[in-house]
């Protein structure tokens, strides 16, 4: 027995020793860092304990419009993307034939390499003096002005950056309805249309609430992906996001560490822990309100 | 005259439902169509010469020229051939390490029995819940510290961690009945034996699940990389593609472009083809982008 309590130890060190080291103690050091005014990497050396980290982050007018970009890129995409899954499952769930062969389809998005699309979105959107691009040319054929999705007005860029979020998170989000449709009960359908049941009726009173903890689930992580936005961007406008001004929080978060601007792990630091309070706020906001609202059998 | 009304009534009924099912298909055609897309312009502008890519204000829909050329380009003008071998590496030490990793604490949180076992256990749920984004500042100073910039041990080393693996292993490894155990020990089978002998064999589809999801996610990584590597020679295809994107081939070369995004995009889209049951299942089971 004594020999079995060990043994325990024994088969979970391995695990233990990489989550010490790299997520542990970081999250301790986290903290830290972000209390040390004026941390210098080089000398490894700081004036005082304090919150200006944290103060001069919030000045940062850099910082302000990552904030912005990424709520507003949260407070469209997830609305967006979740209704429009809900509407493709639902669809996918009505027809008899090929469900398979268009469910497989959906999915490729998930397995792609997000820079490598990314960079044929930019294509597909930019315009340069040699040609206007493809959705430009599209745009034309409806009587539309060219506009440069990828260099232009703030509008076109944000526009262009929630088609790619959307396009990039749609796959899980359709195969996580598409299974929570297939699992409700098909005889509550039957007693539905025994009864005549209009068929907005059998959605709201029926397969809404049946799914709802699956809709809450995608949108909580829909939420927390959003939040997390960076590499997409980076694929769309390059790696010197603050310049084109559609930074996110993350990506502030990794400029400040590294990079031309880098070289402050302090404030990064700040800026990463201000991130994990809003997330972590909006999640507990979600959850209070879902226990509301959402039914679980 | 009341079966008439019905007839016809039934009729409409059936008229409506047919085009009901028309409007669902055009619809799902349409998006089907535009998660497609990027995928035929990619191949389509990396076939196309560099020249009639330049050459056409409003880009064709088709090309009755295609060359291969590109695809030279791509593999001479930049190291796309050492991006992908480093890859290579990388993904599958990267997911070796993880499984066996993940397979010792599931198999010990959910077979052995010692002190402190469910206390553990709570803590490595709980750290589930904590992004990467806060890990990130210090695992980067601390592999800078240790002079393992540029090399593949301080790309691997902070990528191997998974608590939520083990989570969904370890609830795998408790559904195989106690009674296997018991038999075994009777038998005087090792523990690590019975691991290997009987539980892995038995819980390979979600091991099998595990080491295709961390795969998909080790190709694509972008960002710890991207912090860790600034010398091509150790590059991963994702930093290579940012890398030609700024610097690489000049700005306009895009067909060239093109053809490097379909080499790199393609393996993951064989591995997709040929297990993509295993792929959605695996996802709807523990997958978390979206």
């Amino acid at each position: 027995m004594k020999m079995n309590r060990f043994k325990g130890w024994l088969y979970l060190l391995p695990a233990l020793l990489f989550l010490g080291c790299f997520m542990l103690y970081p999250l301790v050091d986290v903290v830290i860092y972000s209390l040390e005014e004026g941390y210098n990497s080089a000398s490894q050396t700081y004036f005082g304990v304090g919150l200006y980290n944290f103060s001069y982050v919030l000045h940062d007018p850099y910082f302000l419009q990552a904030v912005k970009n990424t709520l507003l890129l949260v407070v469209i995409t997830v609305p967006v993307s979740t209704g429009l899954a809900l509407l493709i499952s639902m669809l996918l769930a009505s027809i008899p034939k090929l469900r398979d062969l268009y469910q497989t389809v959906f999915f490729l998005p998930y397995v792609t390499n997000t820079l490598a699309v990314g960079l044929v979105f930019m294509i597909l959107f930019k315009k340069t003096p040699y040609s206007d691009g493809m959705i430009n040319a599209l745009l034309a054929l409806f009587g539309g002005e060219a506009v440069d999705f990828i260099d232009g007005p703030y509008w076109a860029k944000m526009l262009v950056m929630c088609l790619y979020t959307v396009w990039v998170v749609m796959p899980f989000k359709i195969l996580i309805l598409t299974s929570a449709l297939a699992s409700v009960n098909p005889d509550y359908y039957k007693v539905a249309r025994v009864d005549a049941t209009p068929k907005w009726r059998i959605f709201t009173k029926i397969t809404l609430p049946m799914i709802s903890p699956m809709i809450f689930y995608l949108v909580i992580t829909g939420f927390i992906g959003a939040f997390k936005a960076y590499s997409d961007e980076v694929a769309l406008f390059g790696t010197n996001l603050n310049a084109a001004g559609m930074n996110t929080i993350v990506g502030y978060v990794y400029d400040m560490l590294y990079g031309d601007s880098g070289g402050y792990p302090s404030y990064a630091s700040a800026a990463a822990l201000i991130l994990f309070a809003i997330v972590l706020t909006i999640t507990v906001i979600n959850l209070l309100v879902s226990r509301r609202h959402v039914y679980y059998s | 005259m009341q079966k008439q009304v019905n007839q016809q009534e039934r009729r409409a009924r059936e008229t409506r439902s047919l085009i009901g099912r028309i409007l669902s298909y055009l619809f799902l055609t349409l998006w089907a169509l535009i998660v497609l897309f990027p995928f035929y312009w990619m191949v389509l502008s990396s076939v196309k010469s560099y020249s009639a890519y330049n050459s056409e204000y409003v880009p064709a829909f088709f090309t009755l020229q295609p060359t291969l050329q590109n695809y030279a380009d791509a593999f001479s003008a930049v190291p796309l051939g050492r991006y992908f071998l480093n890859t290579l590496i990388y993904t599958g030490v990267t997911t070796v390490i993880m499984i066996i990793v993940v397979v010792l604490s599931a198999y010990a949180f959910a077979r052995l029995d010692f002190t402190g076992r469910k206390f553990t256990f709570t803590l490595f749920l709980s750290l589930m819940m904590i992004p990467n984004e806060l890990v990130v500042i210090t695992n980067f100073v601390t592999i800078t510290n240790l002079g393992l910039r540029n090399t593949f041990t301080g790309l691997i080393l902070p990528s191997v961690a998974s608590v939520f693996y083990i989570y969904l292993l370890k609830e795998n490894f408790e559904q195989v009945p106690d009674e296997l155990y018991k038999a075994a020990k009777v038998d005087g089978t090792t523990d690590l034996k019975y691991l290997f002998k009987v539980m892995m064999p038995i819980c390979q589809p979600t091991i099998v699940t595990i080491a295709i999801l961390k795969i998909i996610e080790c190709w694509n990584a972008y960002e710890w990389p991207g912090l860790i590597t600034d010398n091509q020679a150790y590059f991963l295809v994702s930093n290579g593609i940012q890398e030609i994107r700024e610097n690489g081939f000049g700005r306009e070369n895009i067909p060239a472009m093109m053809a490097a995004v379909v080499v790199i995009s393609l393996p993951l889209i064989l591995l997709f083809l040929i297990f993509h049951k295993k792929i959605m299942e695996g996802v709807s089971r523990g997958g978390t982008k979206g």
